[in-house]
């Protein structure tokens, strides 16, 4: 039997608009569903903060307690992880955390399109960071930086290790990418795949079209899960950028 | 056997993943609740580490899965 419903259908990306908006030498640039929840999730995360924090009253209301929280958050999170020097790159790990959960949230809408279950956006944003943590590594220690693939070991020891070192450095902005793009896929899928149940068993007629409640309440508990996986990937890819910076500013040694 | 086939059975192998996924989270948070019955005082400090240990465990199942839809729906 064919399913009722495709449900990776959700994770199509489609043009709004027919016509291309540009053109890139001859490739057309269409506006696809992606770009417009990239834009409202942007207008509706600067939006928040700005509006939030606009009163600046001493004694916080709730929205701008919430913005204080988030923010207070990161920057905790990064003192911990990467230390005082670290505290400098509070407003790129604000910005790509508050991006992914605010993506990662907005595609918890049903019907929304969550922009973070594509590969090509968490790789851009997985490669960023990586060139970034590449970046500061060489303007912080010169070629000294290369000594992050050489750690504490023995010397018969030491080209083995220094191999495993730079591969598992190779593999970080595929592991980063890939993380959050499966979390999300998976999840989405996995919900689609249970309202499909519902559909069917809903159509069959007589007692299965009541037995069709049993997977409605298990979407729900589904949902709340995803809820708290839309928080925890956010979180588990600042907390990764933090821990790669701090590599990057202090190689080995401990803050 | 007929490529279509054999891409289900690939992708139902590929979800084997899993297993090792599963094994890990219950490491991970019996772990972390056998050291926090142990020694309360020091399980708030360590949440940190329990989320991340969780993120990456539950990734690397998932990379299964990214494989058995690569063959499902990639090739």
């Amino acid at each position: 039997m064919a399913m009722a419903l495709n449900p990776m259908e959700q994770f199509e990306v489609k043009p709004l608009i027919e016509q291309p908006i540009l053109h890139i030498g001859s490739h057309p640039i269409f506006f696809t569903n992606q770009a417009l929840l990239m834009l409202i999730v942007t207008i509706a995360a600067s939006l928040f903060l700005t509006l939030a924090m606009s009163r600046r009253s001493l004694v916080p209301g709730r929205a701008q307690s919430m913005a204080e929280m988030s923010y207070e958050f990161v920057a905790g999170m990064l003192n911990s992880a990467a230390g005082e020097d670290g505290l400098k790159f509070l407003p790129f790990v604000f910005t790509l955390f508050i991006f992914v959960l605010f993506s990662n949230f907005f595609g918890m809408i049903p019907g929304s399109f969550t922009v973070t279950s594509q590969i090509a956006v968490t790789f851009a944003l997985a490669s960023l960071v990586i060139l970034t943590v590449i970046v500061v590594g060489f303007i912080k220690h010169g070629f000294g930086f290369l000594m992050l693939f050489v750690p504490k070991a023995p010397i018969y020891l030491l080209p083995l290790l220094m191999l495993i070192e730079f591969i598992s450095f190779c593999t970080r902005p595929i592991s980063l990418s890939v993380r959050l793009f499966a979390n999300m896929l998976a999840g989405h899928t996995m919900l689609a795949v249970f309202g499909g149940f519902v559909v069917m068993l809903g159509a069959a007629g007589g007692v299965l079209s009541f037995l069709s409640i049993a997977p409605m309440f298990l979407i729900v508990a589904i949902m709340l899960l995803e809820f708290l996986v839309a928080f925890l990937q956010a979180y588990v890819f600042a907390i990764l950028t933090c821990i790669y910076l701090n590599e990057a500013l202090h190689l080995h040694d401990h803050h | 056997m007929d490529l279509a086939a054999a891409k289900m059975i690939g992708a139902g192998l590929a979800c084997i993943a899993l297993v090792g996924a599963g094994i890990g989270i219950g490491n991970v948070f019996g772990s972390y609740l056998s050291g926090a019955l142990r020694n309360p005082g020091a399980a708030a400090t360590q949440s940190t580490n329990l989320l991340l240990g969780f993120a990456l465990c539950e990734a690397t199942g998932l990379f299964g899965l990214v494989i058995a839809l690569l063959i499902l729906f990639a090739f």
